[in-house]
């Protein structure tokens, strides 16, 4: 019997308590910034997240996860610049939009095995990328700026700091449930065992590839949300937040975390953003560090932070 | 007509430029079965080295010489320092890895050239127009980046095919563990094949160079150019890059030149000149959709292993 406490639940149930503290840390410190940055953090975690899903539940290793979150983004931006305030309208919109095209890009794609497939979704998040560039009613490369906030009634107010981030946190907590639920279904387990043996899966008489596409869509669907999260609290949205070394941080914030773990994307994401963070005001050129640290992470930490947790409590 | 041509031989040179770039990333990946996503950051350093050193030696053949040498040195010092530890590495680890690297260099790079573009300026015997047919003039230096990427195509068939280092090379991309057995040095064989694919990537860059501004994130944009390629051509197979990257190249550039004009005979004008920027982008990726669903594999894809 495993003893429920160890290293990594510690390091779990303090970083979540930590996300519910912050707003009440922020208001008794009167520092506003940290709020700021973790109400990025926190989306940007929703989007790891679902990468995770794909990634470290199924084995598909997509390089164009930033598609999505420009997609919700647009859809927000766009449905905004007509004049279509209400998010009962926006976010439902943003998420049918981005399981579309996750249901296109994934039919195709998920023909193509390994180096192939993160190729291919690769240049597919370069065409969204290009398709929102020539957007010029919307702005094209320079972007679009958002002027009003999602509108949910009275029900909650975007503007408002402390409730925006209560509402990203409570999306990325409800994402982290869905992903569970999956995870431990037996769809989710039918994915895990096609990531570990494809053609076993397939002999037992599991459809394999259309499995993977639902796993792919549902991903594709969670990031979308992130999306519209991210939009609304930058009140803009370009076709900069595809841009494919986007995708590429994502891989960072999940791999660093650590893969197929519940809740490594979070704790990959805090440490990426925040070191970040920290390293630009050292100096200008942080990623002169970040980068030879990502390299020395892959060589020598293999399973991220979590991985190094689950160590430590096994020795 | 004379369009045309002009923007034919143009396509021909992008699609010969890519196919330098894509030629070392494919035979890197089907030697050593390594993706290098650093490999873009080796052709905006083969850019820099070009800008610096024709600057210091007013000379553009002997700096043109001397960057080429060092994006060679270059390679060979990435691939002894880091990127040895990362063969036989999950290819995702490789991708990550590498990832690191370009956000390494287009720092470095900013640190060392600063965030402005240099530009390599052209000697005066490149700048004049050459008559190629009666009435039809090409820059000579568009010329000249044709016939040295021809030769260096020709150079790397003749190398890999009829050579015993090519022999080699051929021998490690069918089965790497077998020539080392045979007593072959694996590990130089695999330094030497990413210093070649390091210098093919600098002469891609120092080529284009003159071109275009020498600017941080060059390699950025090409290298999923060069992505799409290997993609298209088969992985490991350097005909298939030739033939992609010709077709790439084409493709591309008359999509651009010809493509809002094509659509202004369908569309509104005012609708052709929005949509027509996108679709030109987007074409070469339709184009990868279209070759990923016939043929997954690619076009030409290299033999089994």
């Amino acid at each position: 019997m495993k003893s429920p406490i160890n290293a990594r639940n510690v390091v779990v149930a303090l970083t979540a308590l930590g996300l519910l503290l912050l707003p009440a840390y922020s208001a008794l410190s009167g520092n506003i910034f940290i709020l700021t940055l973790f109400t990025r953090i926190v989306i940007f975690a929703l989007a790891a997240a679902s990468l995770n899903l794909i990634m470290g539940y199924g084995g598909m290793m997509s390089f164009g996860h930033a598609a999505y979150l420009g997609i919700g983004g647009y859809a927000v931006g766009i449905l905004a610049y007509e004049g279509i305030g209400s998010g009962f309208i926006q976010w439902p919109v943003a998420l049918a939009v981005s399981a579309l095209y996750a249901l296109v890009i994934g039919a195709l794609s998920l023909r193509t095995r390994g180096v192939y497939f993160i190729m291919i979704t690769l240049a597919f998040a370069q065409m969204a990328y290009y398709v929102t560039s020539g957007l010029s009613r919307y702005g094209g490369d320079d972007g679009l700026t958002i002027y009003k906030r999602s509108n949910f009634g009275g029900i909650i107010d975007l503007s408002n700091r402390v409730q925006f981030y209560y509402l990203c946190l409570a999306c990325l907590f409800g994402g982290i449930y869905l992903i569970w639920r999956i995870v431990n279904s037996r769809f989710g387990m039918v994915v895990q065992g096609v990531r570990s043996n494809e053609q076993r899966m397939q002999a037992i008489g599991f459809h394999a590839n259309r499995f993977k596409l639902v796993c792919f869509v549902i991903s594709g669907t969670i990031c979308g949300l992130a999306g519209a999260l991210l939009a609304n609290n930058t009140d803009f949205i370009s076709p900069a937040t595809m841009y494919w070394t986007r995708s590429g941080d994502l891989m960072v914030m999940v791999i660093l975390g650590g893969m197929g773990s519940l809740f490594g994307p979070v704790i990959g994401t805090i440490v990426f953003l925040v070191l970040e963070e920290v390293l630009s005001q050292f100096t200008e050129y942080w990623a002169l560090i970040m980068g030879p640290l990502l390299l020395l992470i892959v060589l020598f930490a293999r399973g991220g932070i979590m991985g190094v947790l689950g160590r430590v409590t096994r020795d | 007509m004379l369009v045309l041509v002009e923007q034919s031989l143009n396509g021909l040179q992008f699609g010969l430029l890519l196919f330098l770039l894509a030629a070392g990333l494919t035979l890197v990946f089907g030697i050593m079965d390594f993706v290098n996503l650093a490999h873009g950051s080796l052709y905006m350093m083969g850019a820099y080295f070009a800008a610096t050193f024709v600057a210091w030696t007013n000379s553009f053949v002997l700096g043109i010489l001397m960057a080429l040498g060092a994006t060679l040195l270059l390679g060979i010092a990435l691939e002894f320092v880091a990127l040895r530890h990362l063969y036989g590495r999950d290819h995702l680890d490789q991708v990550l890895a590498t990832f690191g690297l370009i956000l390494f260099f287009n720092d470095a790079v900013r640190l060392i050239w600063g965030p402005a573009g240099l530009s390599l300026p052209l000697p005066a015997w490149l700048t004049v127009p050459v008559q190629i047919v009666p009435g039809v003039f090409y820059p000579a230096y568009r010329l000249s980046i044709i016939a040295v990427a021809l030769a260096v195509a020709a150079l790397l068939y003749v190398v890999v095919m009829k050579t015993r280092i090519g022999m080699l090379i051929r021998a490690g991309a069918s089965n790497r563990e077998m020539i080392g057995a045979l007593g072959i040095n694996i590990k130089l064989l695999f330094t030497l094949v990413f210093g070649l694919g390091a210098a093919l990537a600098g002469l891609a860059g120092l080529m284009q160079a003159p071109i275009l501004t020498v600017q941080i994130g060059m390699g950025e944009n090409i290298l999923i150019l060069a992505f799409v390629i290997i993609v298209i051509g088969g992985i490991g197979s350097i005909r298939g890059a030739f033939m992609a990257a010709i077709f790439v190249g084409l493709i591309d550039t008359l999509g651009r030149a010809f493509l809002p004009d094509l659509l202004r005979t369908v569309l509104s004008s005012a609708a052709a000149s929005t949509a027509a920027p996108a679709l030109s982008s987007m074409l070469i990726y339709l184009l990868m959709a279209i070759v990923l669903v016939v043929r997954p594999e690619g076009l030409f894809p290299a033999a089994k292993r």
